[in-house]
């Protein structure tokens, strides 16, 4: 079965919850009301005929812009090996996802790392917690307004440009270094003015 | 601070709640454990993950398409080529390039090399983990050879940044061909001498036989892929049935979980399905070597990449399962999105689930039958 | 700024494989030959003969046996030790050549000296003992085990007359002290206050104890062929030959003699019945927060244990010290008359520590194979191997013996008609198993058999 109808069987079921296939460029796909995204994913694995019932990967996209955060499903059969790509948006500012995870256990720890990483709640999760990233972790990575904080716990997530540290154990080195054996030929006197001989001083 | 794992799993009187890990012979990394044992017998594992996260897909988003490949070689280490490799079917896709065929076949010989490499490893590791130490020992020596026959094609042992968007960094050298081959010759006489000392050991099936079962169902449940799917009875290999790159060429077999010496889908399939993977990937090599095309190994590619917007998947068969990029791309030099689907991720949460019941024992041969690298977990 | 670590030499220079030549053959040579010397010497007998022959009074006959004795516990203390730190050398270099690798060879030639390298490794590190750990039990731990080990040497029989001490209940006392090394190891595990070690303590509490007793049931079979308890009465009992051998002559006894290797292997916790510290599993088991010289005894016990578990199974079944074609009776005839006996006597003495200590390395050569080469069985497995298999066995293994016994008294040609027919079909198998060995090297190497890099 070709996307297209899986996605017209889409529509004939649930009507205007489900958005309109994007034009096949790469990967086409549909965007789904998010309230519906858990009947949608049970009907999309029983549907004899269907039958995604391998849930691929869930991932998080924020869009500041357009002010949502996708969550992203690529789903995929095995048996009929066809598969579709539905995305659910949540407004970014409280963003509140159905948990599909009664649909696919396999949803649960993509659900939450999705939930580790960009915030999106996934409500009727049974276990909804960070799971990368510590428990008392502040602010969600992956979305694009993020900023590091100082540190974790005392230790630092900040350094000195590394450049600048290389200049500085550079010029320590300099100075540590013996002043370049003089030139026989050149005048004894006036050892603080190198006249740069031929050979490079600075190598 | 009250960590919510605690309250979750709580610690009545008479149970002993142990922290397995991060620090622990058998985790294959760093990886965490609470395992709520009543005696030897576990009443639950829950896996604790996430002391490796680099923030990888976050890079990804930083530096430049091209800028991302040696970053690929960090989320699996142990097979780095297969995350090369989806890195840049995924940005090729966005790019609507083709590859010259040269420059796949190359790509299909790298990456059964390193899937043999990897799948070493692992069954090497799981007889260490089971208590035989020996013939990790043997299997490293095995892996030594490959890692030098891919140090000749790409320069690097173990973090390769061999497959670049549009084809591979650099052909093979002169007389490469017939080292491979003659290796392989060594090799599948090699597989046979490695059953021998360790697969139809009595002691070593008893360990594994009937232990952690995963039905077909659970296993398409919780997203297992890759030997580990097979190992449970499903007969399915990315590289057959969503082909990719150069694998339509070739003539393989995927072995299939049948109940080797107890139950399907039991921690000795699980093993003995990647004991046959490594002859097939051996296969796949001959052919591959054999029907190789001449012709360029890099596809044009400008300077600068800049995909026009939109986004793609790509799934390729790792050492580790299928692995998935999902690359957004906005139309600037830098991805918008990247995400990574790794079959370990998946692999570790199936083990809260199955482990009820199970020994503490039973435990160590759950984990090194999933073939689980950490940093494949974590990203 | 890279180390630059000193190339190592082309060949070993000839001083070094000099001393470690004479040491790998002086230290065992001089230990087995304090043995041979001060163990006939230091008997009571002999040493009233000495002081009499002085015309010393008898009063200084108490600090005479007093002082023999202490010489013997030091003795017997330092050859246990001497020889498990040996028979460490030589697992590494055996595991070294079974996973294809060289092994330890840098302390000395071929790394011989590697043992007293760890030991004083071991005695420099920090003793440290967790904070929260129940202090004086955790000291108190690895004595307990060495006590255990350095127990068993009294009534070990090292040749014809090279025994401390020939205790009539001398079997029984073997496997009494052996169980207190289960008792140091529990205590360090209770006493570590660490989940691992606790974990460790029990399992091998659980399988020390379980395996005393297809252990004990099966030394039956040779106490009830010999009819006494005494080590040297068992072996005076068997002859030189191998169908002369208890193993041999009885068919129950051969399965005794596997029941007893078996449980003898768990009862010293080597593969496959490692669990108790398994690395993989318990991180280090009941060691784990053992460290320096405390960590070391422990060890030492460990790789002890094998030389004392060969030990009681070639002194049990194999004949032990006895020597083909000589009859422990014609020694003692040797003897002679005199305070210290004929020079004859102790060559034939010689002989016979010859054979037992062949005997016994060729058995520890076994358990060392048997280590790198098996995977650990689970806990479950292991108890069960223990009371569904091991223990029935044993004990119908006695019962068969016990009717045997009666058999042999009406018919005493069956003993040596089993003898010959276990001793060929042995012969038979070794020289299937040597050709099939053979084949295998053939296979990987060629014609050429290269041992070079050993």
């Amino acid at each position: 079965m070709k996307v297209n109808d899986i996605h017209e069987k889409l529509m004939a079921e649930f009507g205007d919850a489900v958005g309109p296939l994007t034009e096949p460029k790469i990967d086409p796909f549909a965007v789904v009301k998010g309230d519906r995204i858990v009947d949608i994913s049970r009907f999309l694995k029983t549907t004899l005929g269907i039958e995604l019932d391998h849930c691929n990967v869930i991932s998080g996209v924020d869009w500041p812009k357009r002010n949502v955060i996708e969550v992203v499903y690529h789903l995929f059969s095995y048996r009929h090996r066809h598969g579709i790509v539905l995305k659910v948006e949540a407004d970014r500012a409280k963003p509140v996802v159905p948990s599909v995870e009664g649909v696919w256990k396999t949803a649960n720890w993509m659900e939450r790392e999705c939930y580790d990483l960009l915030g999106v709640e996934f409500t009727g999760h049974p276990d909804l917690r960070r799971i990368l990233l510590p428990d008392d972790w502040e602010g969600y990575p992956l979305r694009k307004d993020y900023q590091e904080h100082g540190g974790y716990h005392g230790i630092s997530n900040e350094r000195e440009n590394p450049l600048v540290e290389l200049r500085r154990l550079d010029e320590k080195r300099k100075a540590e270094r013996p002043p370049a054996a003089p030139a026989p030929q050149a005048a004894p006197p006036a050892p603080s003015t190198p006249v740069a001989p031929a050979t490079p001083a600075k190598a | 601070m009250e960590r919510l794992i605690l309250r979750r799993v709580g610690k009545p009187e008479d149970e002993m709640l142990i922290n397995f890990g991060p620090q622990h012979p058998s985790t294959h990394g760093v990886l965490n454990f609470l395992v709520e044992t009543d005696g030897e017998v576990m009443k639950r594992a829950v896996p604790e993950i996430g002391y490796l996260h680099r923030a990888l897909e976050k890079i990804g988003e930083a530096v430049s398409y091209p800028g991302f490949m040696p970053y690929t070689d960090r989320i699996d280490y142990v097979a780095a080529m297969f995350a090369n490799e989806g890195y840049a079917i995924a940005v090729e896709k966005l790019l609507k390039l083709e590859v010259p065929p040269r420059a796949q076949w190359l790509r299909a010989i790298s990456c059964e090399l390193c899937r043999i490499a990897s799948h070493l490893v692992a069954v090497g590791a799981m007889a260490s983990d089971i208590g035989a130490s020996t013939p990790l020992v043997h299997a490293l020596r095995e892996r030594e050879t490959l890692n030098d026959l891919i140090e000749a094609l790409c320069g690097a042992r173990l973090t390769y940044n061999y497959h670049r968007i549009g084809g591979v960094a650099y052909d093979m050298p002169t007389g490469w061909r017939d080292r491979v081959l003659k290796y392989l010759d060594h090799f599948d006489t090699y597989i046979q001498e490695f059953d021998r000392l360790i697969s139809f050991n009595a002691i070593y099936v008893k360990r594994l036989a009937n232990v952690a079962v995963i039905s077909k169902a659970a296993a398409i449940d919780y997203g297992l892929v890759g030997p580990n799917l097979r190992g449970s009875g499903m007969d399915w290999d990315v590289r057959r049935d969503a082909p990719y790159g150069a694998y339509p060429s070739f003539n393989f077999e995927v072995p299939v979980g049948r109940g080797f010496q107890g139950t399907i889908g039991d921690a000795y399939d699980r093993y003995f399905v990647r004991m046959l993977e490594m002859a097939q990937s051996s296969r796949i090599t001959r052919q591959a070597l054999e029907t190789m095309p001449e012709g360029e190994t890099m596809a044009k590619v400008p300077r600068k990449i800049k995909p026009e917007a939109g986004e793609a998947l790509s799934r390729v068969e790792s050492a580790r399962g299928e692995m998935a990029y999902y690359v957004i791309s906005d139309g600037t030099d830098k991805a918008y999105r990247v995400r990574a689907r790794t079959g370990s991720f998946t692999a570790m949460s199936i083990i809260e689930d199955i482990s009820p019941g199970l020994m503490v024992a039973d435990l160590i041969a759950l984990i090194a039958s999933f073939d689980v690298v950490a940093p494949e977990i974590d990203r | 700024m890279p180390v630059n670590y000193s190339p190592p030499p082309k060949s070993t220079p000839k001083v070094i494989v000099a001393v470690t030549l004479a040491a790998a053959a002086g230290i065992p040579f001089l230990f087995l030959g304090l043995v041979l010397l001060l163990t006939p010497v230091l008997k009571p007998a002999t040493i009233d003969g000495l002081l009499s022959n002085a015309g010393i009074d008898p009063s200084w006959r108490t600090p005479a046996y007093v002082a023999a004795l202490f010489v013997l516990a030091l003795l017997m203390m330092n050859y246990g030790a001497i020889f498990s730190g040996v028979i460490t050398w030589w697992e590494r270099r055996v595991a070294g050549r079974i996973q294809s690798r060289i092994g330890p060879n840098r302390a000395g030639f071929g790394g011989f000296f590697i043992f007293i390298a760890d030991a004083v490794k071991m005695l420099l590190k920090e003793d440290l003992v967790p904070a929260d750990a129940d202090a004086l039990l955790f000291r108190a731990a690895p004595y307990f085990v060495v006590t255990g080990f350095a127990l068993t040497f009294v009534v070990l029989p090292f040749g014809h007359s090279l025994v401390v001490t020939d205790l009539n209940v001398g079997v029984f006392y073997v496997t009494s002290v052996t169980a207190l090394v289960v008792v140091g190891i529990l205590i360090s595990g209770w006493a570590s206050n660490s989940k691992w070690a606790l974990f460790g303590g029990v399992r091998a509490a659980a399988q020390v104890i379980s395996y005393e007793i297809p252990a004990g049931v099966s030394i039956f079979v040779p106490i009830a062929m010999a009819g006494t308890l005494s080590m040297q009465g068992i072996i005076r009992a068997q002859g030189g030959l191998p169908w002369e051998w208890f193993v041999f002559r009885n068919p129950a006894a051969l399965i005794a003699f596997f029941v007893l290797f078996t449980s003898q292997l768990a009862e010293a916790n080597r593969t496959p019945f490692d669990l108790p510290e398994a690395e993989s599993e318990l991180v280090a088991g009941y060691l784990s927060e053992y460290s320096g010289f405390r960590f070391a005894l422990f060890f030492l016990v460990e790789w002890g244990n094998i030389w004392v578990l060969s030990a009681i199974v070639t002194t049990l079944f194999l004949g032990g010290w006895q020597i083909p074609f000589v009859s422990a009776e014609y020694i003692d005839g040797l003897r002679g008359a005199g305070v210290l006996p004929s020079l004859a006597w102790w060559g034939w003495n010689a002989v016979s520590m010859a054979v037992f200590t062949a005997k016994t390395i060729a058995l520890c050569n076994l358990v060392i194979w048997l280590r790198w080469t098996l995977p650990r069985v689970r806990v479950d497995q292991m108890m069960g191997l223990c009371w569904k298999y091991l223990v029935p066995a044993a004990f119908a293994c006695f019962v068969f013996t016990l009717f045997w016994e009666l058999a042999v008294s009406v018919a005493p040609r069956i003993e040596l008609v089993s003898g010959v027919g276990f001793t060929v079909i042995a012969v038979v198998l070794a020289v299937l198993f040597a050709r099939r060995v053979h084949q295998n090297i053939q296979a990987v190497q060629g014609e050429k058999i290269d041992l070079s890099n050993w």
